[in-house]
């Protein structure tokens, strides 16, 4: 039992209306671990938190959370879970301190333990000063505090989070962090989708790459990097015709292409030397590139990477969302 | 049992800080009452006071609009992100429902006593006991829990909360092609038939019945048939409406 995985799933395949959302998923996360599910739009992560918080049930393949079945088990699955979605789930008209005290006691909690639990949390949270105001006032990155803290109320072995930092500006999105990292110190399982790298960078110990609902690469954020530049050169032509000539000329492997802009991106670890070499490759007679930049690497690149797959215009992550949208 | 009650202290919770619409559930019945009485009662002539007469109806009214915003409340948890947030809780559909159909028997049981004070204050004189007043208030809440459980059903069947109240609208042409503001008798022919074969009119003869100490046989039968079946049809349908929406 105490060696069994948090989260182990098997084959999880799911289509909604036709459309295969997942198409065998196979994971496990460690105990106490933070596992990020990296993908973008459409890639099948919300799906997948879905599928293991018991909330949507798997055409096919199995999965175990916390040492009981999803399917089978779903009352015991769900009372050492808890999920927080991509939209707050909080009742914008009550406080963030009747809030937590409802979900304690939902989650089990007599009265007054409820009411410990909340001042508890609301103190771990640096949620105190805004207790007593309508959640209905409070910002966007406060309200994301808030829910974290309420997923704990009932003090589960493993928590869901879907997208906890999506539409959050920087500094919230920093404390967002710092919440989600103390959660993780008390031992509790944390389960994180995410499209953004940094996000699962500096938050994961196992970071699962899921795109088209396969996975596509998994490890620690070291090996994943390991794989994937850490930089990008767009080089962006005179005209249409240089576009195609740079392209040719090009035995770099190319991350990114947007016709529209003219511009090609080639992965790159950001050197001097190594930018000015493949300028001289692109453009041998210093007349088909306009301009150049140098960025850093984003997930499309890394998909691009870790798929092997022909960078596309416009990329992958941008024709996906509504997918995703229509199942939610 | 105490999810119950805690889901139905949210809810009741919600009602207090939502005063537009409270007020709105609170004053629309009394406002109804006295448009009815002072404008359209001394054109209705039907032998007694027409306080006396519509007093029941605007009871009924009141259970029927009061109930709307269930269906809003309803829709509103379904379009929202808490409801996933309950379902990870295991908090059973059934319960989450329940609690606002709590909220809704008790905004209506404050908006019954307002009618209810406003009027006696403006001429209406029960003549009843003890004995048949309780069974008057047995008989609204069955109507009143029966139109709140159909509008959950209606918040869980529309996507969206202005559709879930617009649903509620119906409802309401019930009560005017009822006996529960003019008697049917003063109906078109082809209208009255469908007026006495719908649960409004039943349960209003019944109320009338009961305030006013007149009989009440044949009835109070139907009343409680129609609120009885209405309720356990919107039971049924809105827990597979839940179940459908959570799939």
């Amino acid at each position: 039992m105490s060696n069994e995985p948090a989260i182990e799933a098997r084959g999880l395949v799911k289509s909604y209306g036709g459309v295969r959302v997942l198409a065998g998923l196979d994971l496990q996360v460690p105990r106490g671990s933070v596992f990020a599910l990296l993908g973008p739009n459409g890639a099948g992560k919300t799906t997948t938190v879905r599928i293991l918080a018991t909330l949507s049930r798997a055409d096919a393949g199995q999965a175990r959370v916390a040492g009981f079945d999803v399917d089978r088990d779903r009352r015991q699955v769900r009372r050492r879970i808890s999920l927080t979605g991509q939209f707050a789930a909080l009742d914008a008209a009550q406080t963030g301190e009747e809030n937590l005290r409802m979900i304690g006691r939902l989650a089990g909690l007599p009265r007054a333990a409820a009411r410990r639990r909340a001042a508890e949390l609301l103190e771990q949270f640096d949620l105190a000063p805004t207790a007593g105001r309508r959640v209905g006032t409070y910002s966007g990155g406060l309200r994301r505090r808030l829910d974290l803290a309420a997923s704990l109320a009932g003090r589960p072995a493993v928590i869901f989070l879907d997208e906890p930092t999506t539409g959050l500006d920087p500094q919230s999105r920093l404390t967002t962090w710092r919440a989600i990292a103390g959660v993780a110190a008390d031992g509790v399982t944390v389960f994180l989708t995410t499209q953004y790298l940094d996000e699962a960078d500096r938050l994961a110990d196992q970071i699962a790459v899921l795109n088209g609902g396969l996975l596509v690469a998994a490890g620690t954020a070291a090996e994943l990097k390991h794989r994937v530049a850490p930089q990008r050169l767009d080089l962006t032509c005179s005209n249409a015709t240089a576009f195609e000539q740079v392209r040719s000329n090009l035995t770099h492997p190319v991350v990114h292409l947007d016709p529209a802009a003219r511009t090609v991106g080639v992965a790159t670890d950001g050197s001097a030397a190594q930018v000015r070499a493949l300028l001289d490759q692109a453009d041998p007679g210093r007349d088909l590139v306009a301009s150049f930049a140098v960025r850093g690497a984003t997930l499309d690149d890394v998909f691009f990477t870790l798929t092997a797959a022909t960078p596309a215009a416009p990329p992958a992550a941008a024709t996906a969302p509504a997918q995703e949208a229509a199942h939610v | 049992m105490s999810d119950a009650l805690i889901m139905a202290g949210r809810c009741l919770r919600l009602s207090l800080r939502s005063p537009d619409a409270l007020l709105t559930a609170l004053l629309l019945p009394v406002m109804l009452m006295v448009v009815f009485v002072y404008l359209f009662g001394g054109a209705v002539a039907i032998g007694t006071s027409y306080v006396q007469y519509v007093v029941p109806g605007v009871l009924l009214l009141c259970a029927i609009t009061g109930a709307s915003t269930t269906a809003v409340t309803v829709c509103q948890d379904m379009t929202g992100g808490i409801i996933d947030r309950f379902r990870s809780l295991d908090v059973p559909g059934t319960v989450i429902l329940a609690g606002h159909v709590t909220a809704s028997l008790a905004r209506n049981l404050v908006s019954t006593v307002l009618v209810a004070a406003v009027a006696a204050g403006i001429g209406f004189r029960p003549h009843s006991d003890p004995a048949r007043l309780a069974a008057a208030v047995g008989v609204l809440l069955l109507f009143v829990a029966a139109i709140s459980w159909l509008a959950a059903a209606f918040g869980l069947a529309v996507s969206a909360p202005e559709a879930a109240n617009g649903a509620m609208f119906f409802l309401m042409f019930l009560s005017y092609a009822s006996s529960a503001f003019v008697p049917v008798r003063t109906m078109p022919w082809w209208l009255r038939g469908f007026a006495r074969h719908q649960p409004v009119t039943p349960v209003t003869e019944t109320l009338r019945g009961l305030l006013l100490g007149q009989p009440t046989e044949g009835q109070l039968a139907a009343a409680l048939a129609w609120s009885g079946g209405i309720l356990l049809a919107s039971v049924l349908l809105s827990m597979a409406l839940f179940r459908r929406r959570t799939a």
